[in-house]
């Protein structure tokens, strides 16, 4: 018996998208994923950020060009907080498919690992995206307007700054045990990123008060998806925050690959995975 | 083109200081039934965990049709059919979309999957549940549909750990005899994990692995002799003895 499949780039191809389309239905049928996904962000912007545009002017800092209303300034924040979620929850479901037996079925192909993961990833990618220009929409309608061209401009940021999100949640499903640990990823992981940032006060704001804080928050990876985001939505480069995201987004996935590889790995390590 | 469908030779593999496979070797020739029989933790599942490349083998060599795992992994794994001892169907999605996925991940087209998808489930009797999700089968037809996804690519090897554990006797037989119609008609090698001495034909040939050593291979009406395959088994794994020492 001859096996029926391909392993040409054409094959490959249609791996790449079998493997997207499994992860949007995955995301339709969890209808209150995209939900909470998108109730989060609405609640930082509705509560949060309403309560203190009276007490925040932002002053003008690159890439504004005039003041903004707080508001305006937290929606690249929110928007990176959206991918960030979306990363962390790509961890997670690697976790549950791997109790589940659901990652056997994706490792078993014989495509190599490094590309199952990259498809992987970029089916996450594509979900989380999705989700972003849902809530762009609700803060349009809220009075967020931004540049209308910076809505398209921003795609290519979003998309990187996705898939460093992602890689990083692949790395972190590598080293997390059982779902149980996933609250500990919450607590030392997505709280510390989001908070020690510019999502939700400029730099200098934060230097004024803590310049130890000040310089976590530059080097933290997620600032510079932020960043990347904010200038990309004003039609404007940050290229300082690109190298950072793209150079973390290739570390990321490499150390998540090694961590996959079955000859080197950490899964390996776990035994029977 | 290669008599066997799968060689391993001279395997071994650890886990930290636990010695989980030690010197292993067997060969299933193309269209034999080769039953792999051992206890629990005998180390049949990390057998099939370095056959399926879920780990790599670190000494030794596994070669499917010809392909050595370690250097060739590609066309190894695609010569590959896996039903694995714990569940790996998608229960939210239909069978048919399992196995498009499945065929997916091999590169099939989404013509030619469509139709394999048809005919496959045709073969292992669950055609009328093309369109049901997986989460409404039965355990039976949930390892049959497994057996249906692992045949998608057409795999010259179908590898099948405890592929009846949790179903009842009238399923479990079902389960055996459908995988023996496949070797007949399909001409592909099967290597079926088990600790069910019921589940083994005298006819078929059988691997005892016992604390990660292989210590018998021949036809099970070799190994059972005048005894009975229980018995041989016990004997072979020196598990009688235990029984008695522990009495």
């Amino acid at each position: 018996m001859t096996p029926a499949g391909d392993l040409s780039w054409r094959g490959r191809l249609r791996a790449l998208r079998g493997i997207v389309w499994r992860e949007t239905m995955r995301f339709t049928r969890q209808r209150e994923r995209f939900l909470s996904a998108l109730v989060r962000p609405l609640v930082w912007l509705f509560i949060f950020a309403a309560g203190f545009r009276a007490v925040l002017g932002m002053s003008i800092i690159p890439p504004y060009e005039t003041y903004v209303l707080y508001d305006t300034y937290v929606m690249p924040g929110l928007c990176a907080m959206i991918l960030l979620f979306a990363g962390m929850q790509s961890s997670l479901s690697m976790v549950y498919d791997r109790e589940t037996g659901a990652m056997r079925t994706l490792l078993v192909s014989p495509f190599p690992r490094w590309f199952l993961l990259t498809s992987k990833l970029a089916g996450g990618v594509a979900v989380s995206v999705l989700q972003v220009y849902a809530f762009v929409l609700v803060a349009w309608l809220w009075g967020i307007e931004p540049p209308p061209l910076g809505h398209l401009a921003v795609l290519p940021a979003l998309i990187l700054s996705g898939l460093m999100f992602g890689a990083f949640g692949l790395l972190l499903s590598s080293v997390i045990r059982q779902l149980e640990n996933f609250a500990g990823v919450m607590n030392f992981v997505i709280f510390p990123m989001f908070f020690a940032s510019s999502a939700l006060y400029p730099l200098w704001r934060i230097r004024e008060s803590s310049v130890l804080l000040w310089r976590i928050a530059q080097f933290n990876p997620f600032t510079h998806a932020v960043e990347l985001i904010r200038f990309a939505f004003y039609l404007r480069i940050n290229w300082l925050s690109l190298g950072v995201v793209v150079a973390c987004g290739i570390v990321f996935l490499a150390l998540a690959v090694i961590a996959y590889d079955p000859s080197k790995g950490l899964i390996l390590r776990k035994g029977r995975d | 083109m290669t008599e066997n469908a799968l060689t391993v030779g001279g395997v071994s593999h650890s886990f930290g200081a636990l010695r989980a496979l030690d010197d292993v070797s067997l060969t299933v020739p193309r269209g034999r039934f080769v039953a792999l029989l051992g206890v629990n933790g005998a180390g049949k599942t990390t057998l099939f965990s370095l056959i399926t490349r879920l780990y790599n083998s670190r000494s030794g060599h596994i070669a499917v049709l010809g392909h050595d795992l370690r250097t060739d992994p590609g066309p190894a794994l695609a010569a590959l059919g896996v039903v694995f001892q714990s569940r790996a169907l998608d229960a939210d999605l239909t069978v048919a979309q399992n196995l498009g996925y499945h065929a997916a991940l091999h590169g099939m087209a989404r013509g030619a999957a469509r139709s394999r998808a048809r005919e496959v489930l045709a073969a292992v009797g669950l055609s009328e549940k093309h369109d049901a999700r997986v989460a409404t089968l039965s355990g039976g037809q949930t390892r049959r549909a497994e057996i249906a996804r692992a045949l998608m690519h057409r795999p010259a090897l179908l590898l099948l750990d405890e592929a009846t554990a949790g179903l009842d006797v009238r399923a479990r037989a079902e389960v055996g005899r459908l995988v023996r119609d496949l070797v007949a008609r399909e001409g592909m090698g099967v290597l079926w994990a088990t600790h069910i001495f019921e589940e083994i034909e005298p006819e078929d040939r059988v691997v005892v692995l016992h604390r990660g050593r292989v210590r018998a291979e021949a036809s099970a009406a070799e190994i059972a002799g005048d005894k009975g395959l229980a018995p041989a088994f016990l004997d072979l794994t020196g598990a009688a003895g235990e029984a008695e020492a522990r009495a």
